[in-house]
């Protein structure tokens, strides 16, 4: 692989050819991603696959007007041709000869101490056997154990007409048991994730072994579940994965894209109190480490740390580059899955600052809800605000006790309203990774949050 | 014979060795073009193809299987590709399943999933549709007040299978799609809905009834309240339905039932639904929008009929999972691309029609809620266990008809006994893109989670 994706001449050279049908910004974005993946099925080896992808998104902005080309050939004729047919939006052409003036190039380098090529595809193998030992180790009722890893090597260079000339090189890292457990009501699921933007450094003996318990203890935990209660109730949400709450309630109802199209709830809302006075909502990319990091996003930005909302006040959007610069921002939230894709507006690392409460009283002052240990996604509406996230490890709480398992049902609520629910957030603060999509993108995110409370809530059970 | 096929067979010449080798190749061409306030937000064209390899090596206790893939088909990346399949290989487990398709003397069919318009059509009729679909949206209705997006989209897409077992296809089709999101409000409160339209080509689009189905979807949710909790009936709608019965599709997998990922493993001949429920896949359905002549191994699709009359009769099968379940392949193997292997899934489902149409049922069913839209199904619905509990909007039924818009609502229950619990089936097919054609369903006792 060598160091330089494209040469920095071929790159002014495209953004030329595409800024001379008129247009006043282009930009080429050329990435090169490695992935490999294993996984394992009841002790087998099912398969191991690696996959290369390499190639140049190219737009032109005219205007209100995004033109967008991709190819998978990077040669300066293949570029160029890509870069004319994203300048074919331009329709009055005439736009002559532009030079096109790159500034020095911001690299930034792997963060990642084990670089995934460094790693045996055995050694890989090790921990997914690992992982099969100790989730069967966990009882007889564990019938089916899949395990998968995979990694990611992810470098790309981005240039614009602006004169941004930034790269990155990306190395993330997944691991996740999946299993099942079947008992005389029939079979129940357990699944852990572990994943992180680092190399192979991630996946301690004591991570994947705890990832394995995790999830076949679950699913066992699982088989006695009852059906979830439906109706409105108290919920506290275990540090870690709540975080999937506040990434539906207001996260993508945040981004500048949904509030200038004026299709957010919370348009219009900088200033005003939206949330409880517990709640401080960050999206930060800067968090190492974490699934969401980026060293810079994917229009070549400087990752940041921004406060969302302070105290349950509004304080300010998530902003991609052509929405920051039409209102005088800075950008740090505009991310593509791949080349193939134009960037939008994206979280990376959501979560919500801790707060003072302790996570066991919070659960003895409940008389009665349910204790979500785990989430297992959501979906938002941004335009009307209503949400669902999904529980696939919840518990009754009864006289401030955590008792009976549930089933797995959705939760469902209104972002503005649900947000002033916050009654208490504990001290106890971690991180879980997730994978976000939006209108047919996928990226990898991060959500945290302490154990926390909403004194109410719709749980979406089959129980009377 | 296709240009791309002759690419496929030139590349197995060249891997040839001492195991056997599976080439998959693709190639598509597609345009999107998304219009805002009169006027193109995003235009975007692009061309891509790309190699998948399989390399399987045969041992004392079966044969093993490794993969790789390349985004491009240039040497340099093919011959990457088969080194690392090659590599792969050797940390596979064996396993006596293992094994490619072979022809099984089973002729595709021959169907027209093709329109060359597509790609005669000129750009400027394609951008214009799109500003068409805004501006329908927006002038339709006083009360919408925001078109969030109005898209036009179409591909053609080609494939081609060769391998040294003696598979040699090759497939093509093509799809044009209109989708628009209105935002409706009354001044107090907003609702969203969506209009869309698929078809083979741009003419096949109905534009009419993507503006006028987002415009009603929207406007009828305006005012909607948050119900009371309680067990009723629920109407899906075919858009919904169809939700539903990929999600059915899905324990019918062979692959899901071999390991032990199916709720309807072992039950074979039960009555595992209401008499009304006839399930079919039939990808050799050109009506289907996901309808192929060839499987994911280059087997020739099939109609199989997987639950009749309520009774359990069959699932569908890759070869693995054949093999696994001591049976043949049923033509069912899906393929995510380039990226992904073959496994066994449903690809064209379509529910015998019932004889009602919509307003009967509603007439029949008196009472209960009717589901327009679902959030959260892949947060709330657990294959494995059927857990099912999702988020609704849409409408009460009073008195055989549709009443008060209702919102901030889910439906719950399971997937075994909503089966069962299947009332009334409409005869009101919509052929929609997905694995799953829809019509209108009833299904009682669901459980209503709302205030």
């Amino acid at each position: 692989m060598s160091t330089q994706l494209v040469e920095a001449d071929v790159l002014q050279s495209t953004l030329a050819e595409a800024l001379s049908r008129g247009g006043e910004f282009a930009e080429v974005f050329v990435e090169d991603r490695t992935t490999s993946s294993a996984m394992l099925d009841q002790r087998r080896v099912e398969e191991l696959s690696s996959g290369r992808d390499r190639g140049a998104g190219i737009r032109v902005v005219i205007g209100e007007t995004t033109g967008f080309a991709h190819t998978a050939d990077l040669s300066e004729k293949g570029l160029h041709a890509a870069a004319q047919a994203a300048a074919a939006v331009a329709r009055a052409g005439g736009g002559g000869v532009r030079k096109v003036a790159l500034d020095v190039l911001r690299a930034n380098p792997s963060t990642a101490l084990t670089e995934p090529g460094e790693v045996s595809k055995s050694k890989k193998i090790e921990l997914l056997l690992q992982a099969d030992d100790v989730a069967r180790s966990e009882g007889s009722s564990i019938t089916q154990v899949q395990v998968a890893i995979g990694d990611s090597t992810r470098r790309f260079v981005v240039a614009n007409s602006e004169g941004v000339y930034a790269s990155d090189h990306q190395v993330r890292t997944r691991f996740n048991v999946s299993c099942v457990a079947t008992g005389d009501t029939g079979m129940q699921t357990g699944y852990r994730p572990v994943a992180g933007t680092r190399g192979f450094e991630l996946l301690s003996r004591e991570v994947v072994e705890e990832a394995a318990r995790g999830a076949a203890r679950q699913a066992i935990t699982k088989l006695d579940a009852r059906p979830a209660p439906s109706g409105d109730l108290p919920v506290v949400l275990a540090s870690g994965s709540g975080g999937i709450l506040f990434h539906e309630a207001c996260g993508h109802g945040l981004e500048a894209d949904a509030i200038m199209k004026d299709a957010s709830v919370y348009a219009g809302k900088v200033g005003q109190q939206v949330a409880s006075s517990l709640v401080t909502l960050v999206d930060d990319g800067t968090v190492s480490g974490e699934w969401g990091y980026l060293a810079i996003d994917d229009e070549g930005h400087q990752s940041s740390r921004n406060v969302l909302i302070e105290n349950g006040v509004l304080t300010d959007y998530m902003w991609d580059y052509l929405r920051a610069r039409k209102d005088g921002r800075v950008s740090a939230n505009g991310r593509r899955q791949s080349y193939q894709y134009l960037p939008m507006v994206r979280m990376t690392n959501t979560y919500l600052l801790e707060g003072e409460s302790d996570a066991d009283e919070i659960v003895a002052q409940t008389p009665y809800g349910v204790y979500v240990a785990q989430l297992g996604g959501g979906q938002v509406n941004t335009a009307t605000g209503d949400f669902v996230f999904g529980m696939t490890a919840a518990f009754l709480i009864e006289n401030g006790k955590i008792t009976a398992p549930l089933r797995d049902c959705n939760l469902i609520g209104n972002g503005p309203e649900i947000l002033k629910r916050v009654d208490a957030v504990g001290r106890d603060f971690s991180m879980m990774p997730g994978t976000c999509g939006k209108d047919g993108q996928s990226v990898p995110v991060g959500c945290g949050q302490a154990t926390m409370r909403l004194s109410g809530i719709t749980i979406g059970g089959a129980a009377a | 014979m296709s240009a791309l096929l002759e690419q496929a067979d030139r590349l197995l010449e060249s891997a040839k060795g001492d195991e056997e080798v599976e080439i998959y190749v693709s190639s598509g061409v597609e345009t999107e073009v998304k219009a805002y306030q009169g006027a193109i937000e995003n235009l975007s064209s692009a061309s891509s193809s790309g190699v998948g390899v399989r390399v399987l090596r045969d041992g004392p206790s079966g044969a093993k299987v490794g993969t790789a893939w390349a985004g491009s088909l240039d040497d340099e990346s093919v011959r990457e590709a088969l080194r690392e399949a090659r590599d792969n290989v050797r940390f596979a487990s064996e396993d006596e399943y293992v094994a490619f398709a072979r022809p099984d003397g089973v002729d595709p069919m021959s169907l027209t999933l093709r329109d060359e318009s597509v790609l005669t059509t000129p750009l400027d009729e394609k951008i214009a549709i799109a500003i068409e679909l805004e501006r329908r949206v927006r002038s339709g209705d006083s009360r919408i007040r925001q078109v969030d997006s109005a898209n036009y989209s179409d591909f053609v897409a080609e494939a081609a299978i060769v391998s040294t077992a003696g598979i040699r296809a090759s497939y093509s089709r093509s799809g044009a799609f209109l989708s628009v999101e209105a935002i409706a409000s009354d001044g107090r409160d907003d609702q969203t809905g969506w209009g869309l339209s698929v078809g083979r080509a741009p003419r096949d689009l109905d534009l009419e009834q993507a503006s006028s189905d987002a415009i009603s979807r929207a406007t009828r949710m305006l005012g909607a309240v948050k119900p009371s909790s309680m067990k009723c009936t629920a109407v899906f709608e075919p858009r919904t339905a169809a939700t539903l019965l990929s999600i059915i599709g899905g324990a019918l997998s062979g692959d899901a039932v071999v390991r032990g990922r199916s709720f309807f493993a072992n039950r074979i001949g039960e009555m595992v639904a209401s008499p009304l429920f006839s399930l079919l896949d039939d990808p050799t359905d050109e009506r289907h929008f996901a309808a192929s002549s060839h499987d994911g191994e280059g087997l020739a699709c099939r109609r199989n009929l997987l639950i009749e009359d309520g009774q359990l009769r069959a699932f569908v099968y890759d070869t693995y999972s054949a093999r696994r379940a001591g049976t043949a392949s049923t033509g069912s193997a899906l393929r995510g691309g380039i990226a992904g292997s073959p496994s066994a899934g449903c690809r064209a489902l379509q529910l015998a029609p019932g004889s009602e149409d919509q307003a009967t049922i509603l007439k029949n069913v008196g009472y209960g809620v009717f589901v327009q839209s679902l959030m959260g199904v892949h947060s709330g619905v657990n294959p494995i266990s059927g857990d099912f509990s999702v988020g609704v909007t849409g409408l009460m039924i009073r008195d055989g008809q549709l009443a008060e818009p209702v919102r901030e609502l889910t439906v719950a229950s399971t997937l075994q006994r909503m089966l069962l619990d299947l009332s009334h089936v409409g005869n009101d097919v919509e052929w929609l893109p997905g694995s799953a054609a829809g019509q209108t369903l009833a299904i009682e006792e669901i459980a209503v989670s709302g205030a």
